[in-house]
């Protein structure tokens, strides 16, 4: 079974030299400490950089330069500033070739719900249903199950929808699994988890090949 | 030169009354006009309809404001981190209108731009459609989201010019420069005042056109909401 760091690693290897790629708040983050020696990609967050690096040291921290979660950062060499309506021309435009985000539920046909549960938590949905409707290239980080340890992979998502039929891949702690034809597939196990077990924690319908490989991290 | 200076943020806000709808710019507390802001709370305006993507914390920012229950509505992208604005929205105290952050942007650019409407894919088949017309594109739906209309807009910039040009810096530009563009009256607080002419027109980000009062900021907390630092030794 995969930590978050694990997730992150994983989703790591999704990457590919030359991307721009918007990463979510939470377990989305984390890729970025994994981007594998050799290839070159750019970090962008939709409240207006590009070249995003990671956290300013100590007594460096700028008001001025922050992330889509509100932290401090820093700015990489080749790096630019732009405004809102210019970053969610990069994200509608398609012109951003990776979204990593983290999600409620997640349904078969590639709907996903993350930003609203009604009557608890009503924050807004920032820039996530942008992201979700123009993004090709989408890939969820989240856990298999929710905290009462029930699916988040489901036939239909329950919770309001940020987004309809636009998950391509989802990265568990338990798997990975490709969303098509309205069911989502698994194409690798985490390290020392069985086919059974990610069965029995998926709703939504599961198509299983004959060999599922072992995920290598 | 159009002269477009003025003397403090009170004189900067005059005309705004209450029931207006005014623009804030900034992402989070980044790049918010904080002088305008205490100057509205000092002077208890009331019933304002606020556009701005967030709204501020408690004790900061937009957050001041609702302190004081000077705004009837918010239209924004994302509330959380703010336990006042929680509390008078479940108590229908405040009016809450939630907006994809890219459709955000693009009514107050549109604003600003005589594009009284567009297509976006966000929102489709989501409760932010509900109510919207539909329309199918290269075989994909999007939904019509009309344009802002705003009273005044107040924007923050780095630096500004008496002819009103601005240039901001880092992530603190976000939504100021379109708010700048649709507000019918836009007053911009900087944090440098220069003469016309010092600065450099091929570096201006708000050409002046778009902004009816400037003022020189008397006061920038520029407050940071998640701190977050590496050790000298910590890998990215």
């Amino acid at each position: 079974m995969l930590d978050k760091n694990g997730i992150a690693r994983r989703i790591a290897q999704e990457l590919q030299d030359g991307f721009y790629v918007n990463l979510g708040i939470g377990i989305p983050t984390l890729v970025a400490n994994y981007v594998s020696e050799g290839i070159s990609v750019e970090f962008q967050s939709e409240n207006g950089i590009l070249g995003m690096g990671p956290f300013p040291f100590e007594g460096e921290e700028d008001a001025d330069l922050i992330n889509a979660g509100k932290q401090t950062i820093t700015a990489l060499p080749g790096a630019s500033f732009f405004d809102s309506a210019t970053s969610f021309g990069m994200i509608r435009g398609q012109h951003v070739q990776m979204t990593v985000l983290g999600a409620m539920e997640v349904s078969e046909s590639g709907d996903i719900a993350n930003w609203k549960i009604p009557g608890k938590m009503v924050k807004g949905m920032g820039g996530a249903m942008d992201l979700v409707a123009s993004a090709e290239n989408i890939i969820v980080a989240m856990m298999h199950t929710n905290k009462a340890g029930e699916s988040k992979l489901l036939k239909q998502c329950s919770l309001p929808l940020t987004g309809v039929g636009c998950v391509r891949k989802v990265v568990t702690e338990l798997g990975v699994l490709e969303i098509k034809d309205g069911a989502f597939h698994l194409l690798e196990r985490a390290p020392g988890v069985s086919v059974k077990e990610i069965v029995a924690k998926t709703e939504g319908k599961l198509v299983v090949p004959d060999f599922v490989p072992e995920m290598a991290l | 030169m159009i002269q477009k200076t003025v003397s403090d943020a009170e004189e900067a806000i005059r005309g705004l009354r209450d029931g207006m709808t005014a623009m804030f710019g900034g992402f989070g507390l980044c790049g918010i006009p904080e002088n305008a802001i205490a100057a509205i709370r000092a002077l208890g305006i009331k019933n304002l309809v606020c556009i701005s993507n967030n709204a501020g914390v408690d004790g900061f920012g937009l957050g001041l404001l609702l302190e004081t229950r000077q705004i009837r509505k918010m239209i924004s992208s994302y509330v959380g981190e703010n336990d006042e604005f929680e509390r008078q929205m479940l108590s229908g105290e405040l009016e809450v209108e939630l907006v994809p952050q890219g459709t955000l942007a693009e009514r107050c650019r549109a604003a600003g731009a005589g594009i009284p409407a567009f297509y976006t894919p966000a929102g489709y088949g989501t409760e932010v459609a509900e109510g919207k017309e539909v329309r199918v594109f290269g075989g994909k739906p999007h939904i019509l989201e009309h344009a802002f209309e705003a009273d005044f807009a107040f924007v923050k910039a780095w630096k500004g010019d008496e002819a009103g040009n601005l240039i901001y810096k880092g992530t603190a530009r976000n939504f100021n420069p379109m708010m700048a563009m649709a507000g019918k009256i836009t007053v911009a607080e900087v944090e440098e005042l220069v003469p016309a002419g010092a600065l450099d027109p091929n570096e201006i980000h708000t050409p002046g056109i778009f902004v009816q009062r400037i003022f020189l900021g008397a006061h920038f907390e520029k407050r940071i909401e998640q701190r977050t630092v590496r050790s000298k030794t910590a890998q990215f």
